[in-house]
C-alpha cells in the first residue's frame, strides 16, 4: 500500500524528521484552510469546538452568577433568557454534537482503521466549513440581539417572539448538514476502507461507537433539518403548520424536535463510551472485557434511541397510550448502557491500573454517567416525571450525562491522543490536578441541582423562591470551581505545545494502530502498511525508559517508536 | 462522596423550611403525592445502591490492582457470557418493575373520579386565570378540602405548564386544545403554582396560589366572590361580568365590529333592526336582549346569541346595564 | 471488497490517493450516495408525517381543497419527470458503454425534462398565487372568488362566517362543561359548529382551515422543486464534464451518482402527486 507520491518519503524508522509530519509538511493559512487531510481537519474541528466550549462555558458562568440571588443579580430577565438559550444552543450544536466525532473521530478514525484518510476528504473539508458557516450564523444571531426561545425552540413561542430565531435556526440547520456529512463519511470509511485483516470485530471499540453515532447522525439529523426549515418558513411566511390559529398543531413541533434531539443525546454519548472503551483497557493494561457485548450494545443504543423521543412530552398532552409506550421503550435503552458500565468495571478487575490523566477522566465518566443515567430512570418513569419534568432535576440529569459523560470522555480522549496529535507530552501533574478539580466542582454544581429540582424548582427561571437560594448559591460556587479546573487543564495543554517533552510513538502502551506510527503521524498516516493486530492485546508492549514510551517486546522498533 | 455532599448541603440549611418536607421532596399535599414520593424514593434507593456498587468496585479495583513495579496485569477472562447475561437481565427486571409502578401511578394521575369538581384553567402571558362553574374568575385557585378537583387547561397564547410541586402534578396548557389534570387535597393550606413551560420574559413570575379551604368555607368564598355586587358599585361589577359571562367575546366596547354589534355609545340611541324596524336602546331593550336575544336583532347581524334566561340574576342584569351606560 | 494489490506506477489518474483501486473508490462513492439519498428521504419523511397528521386531523379540508389543484398539469408533470428519469438511466448506460455523444444528448434531454417540469410548476404556482390559494396567513379565498367569477362576489365565503376567537380550541375535542371566562356562555360554540357542519354538508361553504392544505402543498412541492433545481444543477455539471470528455467506460461514477439522485427526485414526486392531487 505504498504511495504514488514519490516526493513524500516518510521516515522508515524511529527518528522523527522535523518538517515531515502532518503538522509541518505544509505551512501557511491556506494549507490549513483547504487541507484535505483528516488529521488537520480534526485539529481544526478541535480548536473550533474548544472555542465553542469556552463561549458556552462563559455563558454558563453568567447564568450561574445571575442565579446567585433570587432576584436580579447582574442582568434583567430578557437577557437571562437569552443567556441560557445561547448557552444551550452553543453547547449542543456547536460543541457537543460535533465534539468527539468530528474532532477526535476525524483525527483518529482513519488511523485506528489503518486507512490513509476518510472516504471523502473533500466532503470532510466541506462539512468543516459548513460548521464554520453555521457557527457564523449563531454568532450573527447573538450580535443581532440574541434568541430567547430555549434551545428547544418550542412553538408557538418561537414563532411569535421577536428575537433572532431565524438566524439561530438557520445556523442549526447548516450545522445539521455538517453533522450529516461527517456521519456519512464515517459510515462509508468504516465499510469500505478497512484494510486487509481489519475485520469488524477487530476494530477498536471507539470505531464501533463512531459507527453507531454516524448512523444516528445520518438518520435523525434530516428530521431536525426539516423541522427547523418548517420553523423558518413558519416565521417568514406564516405557513401555519404549527399555529393553532391557522389550524396547525404546536405539539407536532415537539414530536419533530425530539425525534431528532433524543437520538442526538446518543450522538453525544456513544462516541464518549467509545473513548472510555479505549481508555479503560489501556490504563488497566488488560484486554477489554466483553468486546462483543460492548460493540453490539453501541448498535442497540443507536437503534433503540430512535424510539423513545416521546419521553420528553409526558406532560404535553400526548395521549396516555403514547406516553406508556415511550416510557417502556425508554427503559430499554438503560440495559445496553448498564452492560457497558459493568464491562468497564470488569476490565479493571485484576488489571494493573495507572491513574494517568486520561484514566482519571475515564473514571469520572463512569461515576458521573452512572449518576446521570440512573436519574434518567426517575425521568423515564411516568408518575415521577410528571413532578420532575422541566425542573432542575432534568437540568442536573442532562448535565451529568452530557458534561459528566461526554465532556469527561472528550477531555480524557483529548489528553490521550494529545501526544499523538501534537507530538508533545503535557504535564501529567497539572493534568491530574485539573481533572480532580473539575470532578469536584462538577459535583458541587450539579448535585445541588438534583435537590433543587425534586424540591420543585422549575428550570429556565430568572426569579425564584428565597428558600432555594442556598442550593443555588452552592451550585454557582461549584461552577466557579469547575471553571478553575478547566482553565488549569487548558493551561497545561497549551503549555505543552511550547514546552512539552517530545512525545514517543506510544506513550501509554496502547495497541491500536494509531500508536504504531510516529507522533505526530506523517502526512500519509503510516510509514509502512501496519499489520493489523488485536487492539487490546498489551502483552507484547513494554515500557522503554530511553524513549519514554512503550515498544514491542521482541520486534526491533518497527512501526516507529 | 454522594451521601457526603448530600450531608454537606443539609448542613448548609438548604432543606427548605416547608413543614413536613423531606430532605429532597416538598411536603406532599395531595392524595396521590404519597404514591409518587414512594416511587421516587424507591427509584432513588435502587439508583443509590447501584451507584454505591459501582463506586465501591471501582475504588476497590483502583486500589487493589494499582500499577506497581513488577506486578503486571493478572490473567483474567475476557468475557463470560453467563455473567454478561446476568448483568443485563437484573437491570432489565428492575426497570420493568419501575416502569409498571410508574405507569400505574400515571394512570391514577390521569383518571379523575367521576364526581370531580371542575375548574377551568387558562394560561396567558404571564398569569393564570381560574374560572369556576358559576362564572367567577380568580387569579388564584380556590378549592374545597378533600374533594377531587378536575382542571381543564387551555392557553390564550403560547404553551404554559401548570405545576403544583406540593401536589406532584404538572400539565401543559396548550393553545388550541384542552388538557386535563386533577388532584385532591386532603388538608387545608396554601400551595404554590408555577408555570413550568418556558413562555418568555416573566415566565418565572407566572405564579399563583392554590388555596385549599376547610370544610364549608369554600362555598362561602365562592358565593362572596360571585357576588360582585356586594363588593363594588354596579357599573364596576358590570364590567367584570361583561368579561366573565363572555359578552366581550362578541360585543366590542370600542366601536369595532364583532359577531354582535358594538356597545359603545349605543345607550339612548336608536338601532335599525334586521326586520327593518327601529328600537331605542334603553334599560328595557338591553334587558330583553339578554333574556330573549332573538326578539330584536340589529340589522347586519345573525341571530346567534344564546339566551341567558335562568342563568343570570336580575341584579347582574342591572349591573350590566349600568356598565353599558358608561360606554360613551 | 476485493483489494487488488495496486502497483503504484499503475495508479489510474482518477484514483484518489487514499483508495487502493478504482473499484473501491466507486463502491465508496455509491454507498455514500445511497446514504445521502436515505437522508433526503428522511428529510421529506418529516413532511410526509406532517401530511399524515393534518390529513387525519382535517380530512374534509383535504377532500375539499385538492379540487383546486390542476390534475391535468400535475399529470403532465408526472409524465415529464418519468420520461426524464428514463433518459437519465439511458444516459448512464451510454456512459457505461463509452458512448460519449449519446450520453451528452441524453443528459441534455434530461435537463430539458427538468426544465419542462419547473415551467409547468411555475404555471401552477402562478395560478394559485393569483387566486390567493396560498398557505396560512396568505390564504385569501376572496381573490379566488373574484378571479373565478370576474364580478363582485359580495362578502367572500370565509369572511361571511365569523371566525371564532383565533386561538379557541378545536370544537371537535372533548371539552369542559364550564363556560370559559373569555369564550362566551355555554351554547355559543356548539350552535356555531352545528351550523358549520350543516353548511359543509351542503357544500356551499368551504370547511374551516383550508389554508392547511395549501400550506402542506406548497411546502412539499416547494421543497421538491428545490431538489429538482439541485438535480438540474448536477446534471448540468456532469454534462459539461462529459462534453469535455471526462468519462469513459472505466470512470463514469459522477454520472451514475447524479442518476441515482435524479431517480430519487422522481420517486418523491411519484408519491407527492397522488397524495396531493388525487385525494379521496
Ligand atoms: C448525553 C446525553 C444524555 C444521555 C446519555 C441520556 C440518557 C438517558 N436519559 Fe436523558 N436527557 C438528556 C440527555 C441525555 N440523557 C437531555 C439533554 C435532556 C433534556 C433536554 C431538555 O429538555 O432540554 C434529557 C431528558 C430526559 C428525559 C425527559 C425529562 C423531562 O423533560 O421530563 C428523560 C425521560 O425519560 C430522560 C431519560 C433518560 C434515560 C432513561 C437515559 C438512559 O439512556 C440512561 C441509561 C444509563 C443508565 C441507566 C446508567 C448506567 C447503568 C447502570 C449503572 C446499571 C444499573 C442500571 C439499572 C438498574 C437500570 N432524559
Ligand atoms: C454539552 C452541553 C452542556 C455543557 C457542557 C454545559 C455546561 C454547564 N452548564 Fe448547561 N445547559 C445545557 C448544556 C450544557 N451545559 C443545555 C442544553 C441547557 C438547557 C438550555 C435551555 O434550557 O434551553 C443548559 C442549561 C443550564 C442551566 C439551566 C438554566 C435554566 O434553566 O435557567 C444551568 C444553570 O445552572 C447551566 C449551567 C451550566 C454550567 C455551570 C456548566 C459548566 O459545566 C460550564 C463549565 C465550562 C467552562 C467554565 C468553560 C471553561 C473552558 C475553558 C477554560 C476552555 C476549555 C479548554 C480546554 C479544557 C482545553 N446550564
Ligand atoms: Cu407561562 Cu411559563
Ligand atoms: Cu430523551
Amino acid at each position: 500500500m505504498s504511495t504514488a507520491e514519490g516526493a513524500l518519503s516518510v521516515p522508515r524508522t524511529g527518528a522523527r524528521a522535523r518538517g515531515e509530519d502532518y503538522l509541518t509538511r505544509e505551512r501557511g493559512f491556506l494549507s490549513w484552510a483547504l487541507t484535505l487531510d483528516h488529521k488537520r481537519i480534526g485539529v481544526l474541528y478541535l480548536f473550533s469546538i474548544l472555542a465553542a466550549f469556552l463561549l458556552g462555558g462563559v455563558l454558563a458562568l453568567l447564568v450561574r452568577t445571575e442565579l446567585l440571588t433570587p432576584r436580579e443579580t447582574i442582568v434583567g430577565p430578557d437577557t437571562y433568557n437569552k443567556l441560557f438559550t445561547l448557552h444551550g444552543a452553543v453547547m449542543i450544536f456547536l460543541f457537543i454534537i460535533p465534539g468527539i466525532p468530528a474532532a477526535l473521530g476525524n483525527f483518529a478514525l482513519p488511523l485506528m482503521l489503518g486507512a490513509k484518510d476518510v472516504a471523502f476528504p473533500r466532503l470532510n473539508l466541506f462539512s468543516y466549513w459548513l460548521y464554520v458557516l453555521g457557527a457564523l450564523f449563531e454568532v450573527a444571531a447573538i450580535v443581532t440581539g440574541g434568541v430567547d426561545t430555549g434551545w428547544t425552540f418550542y412553538t408557538p413561542y418561537s414563532t411569535t417572539t421577536n428575537t433572532s430565531v431565524v438566524a439561530t435556526t438557520l445556523g442549526a440547520f447548516i450545522l445539521g448538514f455538517s453533522s450529516i456529512f461527517t456521519g456519512l463519511n464515517f459510515i462509508v470509511t468504516i465499510h469500505k476502507l478497512r484494510p486487509q485483516g481489519m475485520t469488524w470485530f477487530r476494530m477498536p471499540l471507539f470505531l464501533w461507537g463512531l459507527y453507531g453515532t454516524a448512523v444516528i447522525q445520518v438518520l435523525a439529523t434530516p428530521v431536525l433539518g426539516i423541522t427547523l426549515l418548517l420553523l423558518i418558513v413558519e416565521r417568514l411566511l406564516g405557513v401555519g403548520i404549527f399555529d393553532p390559529a391557522l389550524g396547525g398543531d404546536p405539539v407536532l413541533f415537539q414530536h419533530f424536535f425530539w425525534f431528532y434531539s433524543h437520538p442526538a443525546v446518543y450522538i453525544m454519548i456513544l462516541p464518549a463510551m467509545g473513548v472510555i472503551s479505549e481508555l479503560v483497557p489501556t490504563f488497566s493494561r488488560k484486554r477489554i472485557f466483553g468486546y462483543r457485548f460492548i460493540a453490539y450494545s453501541s448498535i442497540a443504543i443507536a437503534v433503540l434511541g430512535f424510539l423513545v423521543w416521546g419521553h420528553h412530552m409526558f406532560t404535553s398532552g400526548q395521549s396516555g397510550m403514547a406516553s406508556m409506550v415511550f416510557s417502556a421503550l425508554t427503559f430499554s435503552v438503560a440495559i445496553p448502557s448498564a452492560i457497558k458500565v459493568f464491562n468497564w468495571l470488569a476490565t479493571m478487575y485484576k488489571g494493573s491500573i495507572r491513574l494517568d490523566t486520561p484514566m482519571l477522566y475515564a473514571l469520572s465518566f463512569i461515576l458521573l454517567f452512572a449518576i446521570g443515567g440512573l436519574t434518567g430512570l426517575h425521568l423515564g418513569t411516568l408518575a415521577t416525571d410528571v413532578h420532575l419534568h422541566d425542573t432542575y432535576f432534568v437540568v442536573a440529569h442532562f448535565h451529568y450525562t452530557m458534561m459528566g459523560g461526554n465532556v469527561m470522555a472528550l477531555l480524557g480522549g483529548l489528553h490521550f491522543w494529545w501526544p499523538k496529535m501534537f507530538g508533545r507530552m503535557y504535564s501529567e501533574r497539572w493534568g491530574r490536578i485539573a481533572a480532580t478539580i473539575v470532578f469536584l466542582g462538577f459535583n458541587v454544581t450539579f448535585l445541588s441541582q438534583f435537590l433543587l429540582g425534586s424540591l420543585g424548582m422549575p428550570r429556565r427561571y430568572y426569579n425564584y423562591a428565597d428558600e432555594f437560594q442556598p442550593l443555588h448559591a452552592t451550585s454557582t460556587y461549584g461552577s466557579y470551581l469547575m471553571a478553575v479546573g478547566f482553565a488549569i487543564a487548558a493551561g497545561a495543554l497549551i503549555h505543552s505545545l511550547f514546552r512539552g517533552r517530545p512525545a514517543p510513538a506510544n506513550p501509554w502502551g496502547a495497541n491500536s494502530l494509531e500508536w504504531h506510527t510516529p507522533s505526530p503521524p506523517p502526512w500519509d498516516n503510516f510509514p509502512e502498511t501496519p499489520a493489523v493486530e488485536d487492539p487490546y492485546d498489551y502483552s507484547q508492549l513494554v515500557y522503554e525508559p530511553s524513549v519514554g514510551g512503550y515498544v514491542k517486546k521482541t520486534a526491533p522498533a518497527g512501526a516507529g517508536s | 462522596m454522594n451521601s457526603a455532599s448530600l450531608f454537606l448541603l443539609r448542613s448548609l440549611g438548604a432543606a427548605g423550611s416547608v413543614e413536613g418536607s423531606s430532605f429532597w421532596l416538598p411536603a406532599p399535599a395531595s392524595t396521590l403525592a404519597g404514591k409518587v414520593d414512594w416511587l421516587f424514593n424507591a427509584i432513588s434507593l435502587i439508583a443509590l445502591l447501584f451507584l454505591l456498587l459501582i463506586a465501591t468496585l471501582m475504588g476497590l479495583f483502583v486500589w487493589r490492582y494499582r500499577a506497581r513495579p513488577g506486578r503486571p496485569a493478572e490473567p483474567a477472562p475476557s468475557h463470560n457470557t453467563p455473567l454478561e447475561i446476568a448483568w443485563s437481565a437484573i437491570p432489565l427486571a428492575i426497570v420493568c418493575w419501575i416502569f409498571w409502578e410508574g405507569f400505574q401511578g400515571f394512570l391514577e394521575l390521569h383518571t379523575p373520579p367521576q364526581n370531580a369538581y371542575e375548574v377551568l384553567v387558562s394560561g396567558q402571558k404571564w398569569k393564570w386565570l381560574f374560572t369556576y362553574p358559576n362564572g367567577v374568575v380568580d387569579e388564584n385557585l380556590h378549592v374545597p378540602v378533600s374533594t377531587p378537583v378536575r382542571l381543564v387547561l387551555s392557553s390564550e397564547d403560547v404553551i404554559h405548564s401548570f405545576f403544583v410541586p406540593d401536589f406532584r402534578i404538572k400539565r401543559d396548557a396548550v393553545p388550541g386544545r384542552f388538557t386535563k389534570a386533577w388532584f385532591e387535597a386532603p388538608r387545608p393550606g396554601e400551595h404554590r403554582v408555577y408555570c413550568a413551560e418556558y413562555c418568555g420574559t416573566s415566565h418565572s413570575d407566572m405564579t399563583a396560589k392554590v388555596i385549599v379551604h376547610p370544610e364549608g368555607e369554600f362555598q362561602r368564598w365562592l358565593d362572596s366572590a360571585a357576588d360582585l355586587l356586594d363588593r363594588m358599585p354596579p357599573a364596576e361589577a358590570g364590567a367584570k361580568l361583561f368579561v366573565q359571562r363572555g359578552c366581550k367575546q362578541c360585543h366590542s366596547v370600542d366601536g369595532t365590529g364583532g359577531i354582535g354589534p358594538t356597545l359603545k355609545g349605543i345607550f339612548g340611541h336608536e338601532q335599525v333592526l334586521r326586520d327593518g324596524g327601529r328600537a331605542r336602546v334603553d334599560e328595557d331593550y338591553l334587558r330583553e336582549s339578554i333574556l330573549d336575544p332573538q326578539a330584536k336583532v340589529v340589522a347586519g347581524y345573525d341571530p346567534v346569541m344564546p339566551t341567558f334566561k335562568g342563568r343570570i340574576k336580575d341584579r347582574e342584569i342591572v349591573a350590566l346595564i349600568e356598565y353599558v351606560k358608561t360606554l360613551r | 471488497m476485493s483489494r487488488a494489490a495496486s502497483d503504484p506506477r499503475a495508479r489510474p489518474a482518477r484514483l484518489q490517493h487514499h483508495f487502493e483501486s478504482l473499484e473501491q473508490q466507486s463502491e465508496s462513492g455509491k454507498l455514500g450516495m445511497w446514504i445521502f439519498l436515505a437522508t433526503e428521504i428522511l428529510l421529506f419523511g418529516g413532511l410526509f408525517c406532517a401530511y399524515a397528521v393534518y390529513r387525519a386531523n382535517h380530512p374534509e379540508v383535504f377532500v375539499y381543497a385538492h379540487r383546486y389543484l390542476d390534475k391535468v398539469l400535475g399529470g403532465v408533470n408526472t409524465v415529464v419527470l418519468l420520461t426524464s428519469s428514463l433518459t437519465m438511466a439511458w444516459a448512464v448506460r451510454c456512459a457505461q458503454l463509452g458512448k460519449a455523444r449519446g450520453m451528452s444528448a441524453l443528459l441534455a434531454l434530461t435537463l430539458l425534462g427538468g426544465l419542462g417540469f419547473m415551467g409547468i410548476k411555475f404555471v401552477e404556482y402562478e395560478a394559485k398565487w393569483k387566486h390567493g390559494l396560498l398557505w396560512g396567513k396568505r390564504f385569501q379565498p376572496a381573490l379566488h372568488e373574484e378571479a373565478r367569477s370576474g364580478q363582485d362576489p359580495g362578502p367572500p365565503a370565509a369572511d361571511r362566517e365569523p371566525q371564532r376567537s383565533s386561538r379557541s380550541p378545536d370544537p371537535g375535542v372533548e371539552r369542559s362543561t364550564v363556560p370559559p371566562s373569555a369564550r362566551g356562555p355555554r351554547g355559543t360554540v356548539p350552535a356555531e359548529v352545528a351550523r358549520q357542519r350543516a353548511a359543509y354538508a351542503r357544500r356551499d361553504e368551504p370547511p374551516r382551515n383550508v389554508q392547511v392544505f395549501f400550506g402542506i402543498y406548497f411546502l412539499m412541492t416547494g421543497l421538491h422543486a428545490l431538489h429538482v433545481l439541485a438535480g438540474m444543477g448536477a446534471i448540468g455539471w456532469v454534462l459539461v464534464r462529459g462534453l469535455r470528455g471526462a468519462f469513459g467506460p472505466a470512470y463514469y461514477l459522477p454520472v451514475d451518482l447524479v442518476g441515482l439522485y435524479w431517480h430519487l427526485v422522481d420517486l418523491i414526486w411519484i408519491f407527492l402527486f397522488p397524495l396531493l392531487y388525487l385525494v379521496h
